[in-house]
């Protein structure tokens, strides 16, 4: 790569600017840096609704809220937390790093990549507009169903489920349009000599994520659509009484649901090996058999969803067959965790926060599969079904697999895409006490679901009391914490710090990191060649 | 390496065959909708026993050799202000052997309403065996304010019921008809 290039490119750096700059701009580093700062902002709005639950349900009896908006608290913290806040953190990560890493110029469809975003502000709103709409005396508020939209209830809410609705139109278009952009970026712009087997595996993991989403987001959108149409057009989809069966709607949800879980993951599964072996000074281990474990996971997810719906009565054979499929994923996911401590064995680990959170990320991240696997199993199920125990599960899965895996992304990248280190003090005080908090929120919540609590409930019976003390006392925690995220990429972005060199980990591999901190505007006008 | 206008024309292919998954993907949506009501009547996944009558013919043979207890349940659903229920609890036949029962449903409001009931049969695997010549869930029915009515229900169990489900349980949920 000739700097002589970038030179002239960094001079002829011709775009608006201002607020025109952000509106206007096809550039995937400003693409990416919108959907993170987005990504950002909705985690703290969820998380707010987050800490409004946790503060209600700190001890038992009613002392905040109604139970209704309680529900819809629950709904929307959900479909805030998956849809705009992990989903468009993931689509940021791909729009910054997916170019620089693959050689690229820029995304191959820069005009659709600036629409893929700007559906997003207004999907957010459409999500919280009917709280501000019930102050007003408008409606009933949000969504009160929980983030499943389950028929018939949905059917016979108020107009939170129509804003919901219309707001998962909006967010499943904008993930679509992303993912379409993905998939033709590394499939048409990789540098010369970047062979698919040689694609970084952050690159896979958004590859399959990508395929993943175009199958199954319309799915959802369909069975939305559908959704409305009974509401207010006469239609009997989900209406028993007229035909349709409302189950059909819990088999169409999770259709797409369980992939869901897998599009929230594979972009972290695809950077965590980036940091662990940028940490451990040695290269990735088992780089193929990561490509093909990610393959056999993306696909095996879209042939399991029923596990979701145990409960609602199947026979024995389907019982079977999904329980199965479903504990079949593990023997990937086993390879996987296998690949990422191998990358790590005998290697001169260091432990800078981007390694402290992906080395936490995997011990967190393995206590969300194997509890996964209690739940895969039928006879379990029965009992766990709609518990804590299931809450619990989830959130090793979404908040420690999810967002603490973009949180060491984060870290890992931040210097690169502001030129500027955080500070590693705050960076390792937030990892422990994201950690421990974390831990001390929903480690009791296992065994609150253990013991017959409910989920969705805006009460409980006296003998919940302690864990749920504990739980709310860690979430609190938990949600301070993260102040300490945010304090540090600002000021990493206003230029505090210091500076950061073109590669400040000095195992850290890939093409991202010939270039200097921050990159040039445009990067890669001529595309480096791989050996 | 290809030129600009090379990847410009190989970007929009790409782009177009992608537009045609998400095309057939939305219509693998709704087509799951009949493609749902099939495998569940031919698997009887939800104990989904359809709503036509069947045909006599199939149960000329009688299987004396073997008792099957069939249940009746009945449930009115929210929305719908009926008193309804079975006038028998349950009903021991042979497999083939073709049974008359009936309901009793009485509207309890000054209006008249009309109610769609919806069959379900459990153990699920059951459904499929489960055969109704005449039944008053074919139709919906209207009750005058006040109104009583006997509704009956007749029907047989196939011979070829799997040998171990001994006992059938026939749930129906009466809706409130829509329009
Ligand atoms: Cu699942």
């Amino acid at each position: 790569m000739t700097t002589a290039a970038q030179a002239h490119e960094a001079h002829h750096d011709h775009h608006p600017t201002g607020i025109m700059r952000w509106l206007t701009t096809t550039n995937h580093k400003d693409i990416g840096t919108m959907y993170l700062v987005f990504a950002l902002i909705m985690f703290m709005v969820g998380g707010a609704m987050a800490l409004a639950v946790r503060a209600e349900l700190f001890q038992p009896g009613m002392q905040l809220m109604r139970p209704e908006f309680f529900n819809q608290l629950i709904g929307v913290h959900a479909l805030i937390m998956i849809f705009a806040a992990l989903m468009p953190a993931a689509t940021g990560f791909a729009n910054w790093l997916i170019p620089l890493q693959i050689g690229a110029p820029d995304m191959a469809l820069p005009r659709l990549n600036n629409w893929g975003f700007w559906l997003l502000p207004p999907a957010a709103i459409l999500l919280t507009l009917p709280f501000i709409l019930a102050l007003f005396g408008i409606g009933d508020g949000a969504i009160a169903t929980g983030w499943t939209f389950y028929a018939p209830l949905s059917v016979q809410e108020g107009i939170g489920v129509d804003f919901a609705i219309f707001a998962v139109h909006l967010l499943g278009i904008s993930s679509v349009m992303g993912s379409i952009n993905i998939i033709v970026t590394i499939f048409n712009m990789r540098a010369p000599g970047m062979t698919m087997m040689k694609l970084p595996l952050f690159a896979w993991g958004w590859l399959i994520t990508a395929f993943l989403l175009i199958a199954t987001i319309p799915v959802l959108a369909g069975a939305v659509t559908m959704l409305l149409t009974d509401r207010h057009f006469g239609t009997h989809f989900f209406n028993a009484a007229g035909g349709g069966d409302p189950i059909l709607f819990q088999h169409l949800f999770w259709f797409f649901g369980h992939p869901e879980v897998y599009i929230l993951l594979l972009p972290v599964w695809g950077f965590i090996p980036h940091i662990l072996s940028a940490f451990s000074r040695k290269p990735t281990y088992g780089y193929k058999a990561q490509v093909y474990s990610f393959w056999a996971i993306g696909i095996l997810s879209l042939v399991v969803w029923a596990h979701h719906v145990f409960t609602v009565g199947m026979p024995v054979p389907a019982l079977l067959y999904f329980m199965y499929s479903t504990m079949s994923i593990s023997l990937p996911l086993a390879v996987l965790f296998f690949c990422w401590i191998a990358t790590m064995w005998r290697g001169a680990m260091s432990f800078e926060t981007p390694m402290l959170f992906a080395t936490g990320w995997i011990i967190l991240f393995g206590i969300g599969g194997l509890t996964g696997l209690v739940l895969a199993d039928v006879a379990a199920d029965a009992q766990y079904h709609h518990s804590y125990f299931v809450v619990a599960h989830f959130h090793y899965t979404l908040f420690a697999g999810g967002m603490m895996g973009m949180m060491a992304g984060t870290y890992f990248w931040l210097p690169k895409m502001t030129g500027r280190m955080y500070s590693e003090k705050l960076g390792k005080l937030h990892f422990w006490l994201t950690a421990i908090a974390f831990n001390l929120t929903f480690m009791p919540q296992f065994f609150l679901g253990l013991a017959g609590m409910p989920r969705r409930i805006p009460d409980y019976a006296l003998q919940f009391a302690e864990f749920n003390m504990i739980s709310s006392i860690g979430a609190f925690i938990l949600g301070l914490s993260q102040l300490i995220f945010v304090y540090n990429i600002v000021s990493c972005i206003r230029g505090q710090g210091e500076k950061a060199a073109d590669k400040p980990w000095e195992g850290a591999e890939g093409l991202e990191w010939t270039l200097s901190s921050p990159p040039p505007y445009h990067s890669f006008t001529v595309q480096p060649v791989v050996k | 390496m290809m030129d600009a206008t090379e990847r410009e024309i190989a970007n929009r292919r790409l782009v177009r065959k992608l537009l045609g998954v998400v095309a057939a993907a939305c219509v693998f949506a709704f087509a799951l909708v009949p493609l749902y009501d099939v495998i569940c009547r031919v698997t009887g996944f939800n104990g989904k026993t359809g709503n036509a009558a069947a045909q006599v013919e199939h149960a000329t043979r009688v299987d004396t050799s073997r008792w099957v207890t069939v249940e009746f349940v009945g449930n009115t659903m929210p929305g719908l202000s009926w008193e309804f229920h079975p006038r028998q609890s349950s009903v021991r036949v042979h497999p083939g052997q073709v049974e008359l029962t009936s309901y009793f449903a009485r509207n309890i409001t000054n209006q008249p309403v009309a109610g769609q009931a919806v069959p379900s049969v459990s153990p699920g695997q059951a459904a499929q065996y489960f055969k109704k010549i005449e039944c008053f869930c074919f139709q919906r029915q209207e009750l005058k304010p006040g109104e009583t009515k006997e509704m009956p229900l007749t029907f047989y169990v196939s011979p070829d019921l799997p040998e171990n489900v001994q006992t059938i349980t026939l749930s129906y949920a009466f809706y409130r008809a829509v329009q």
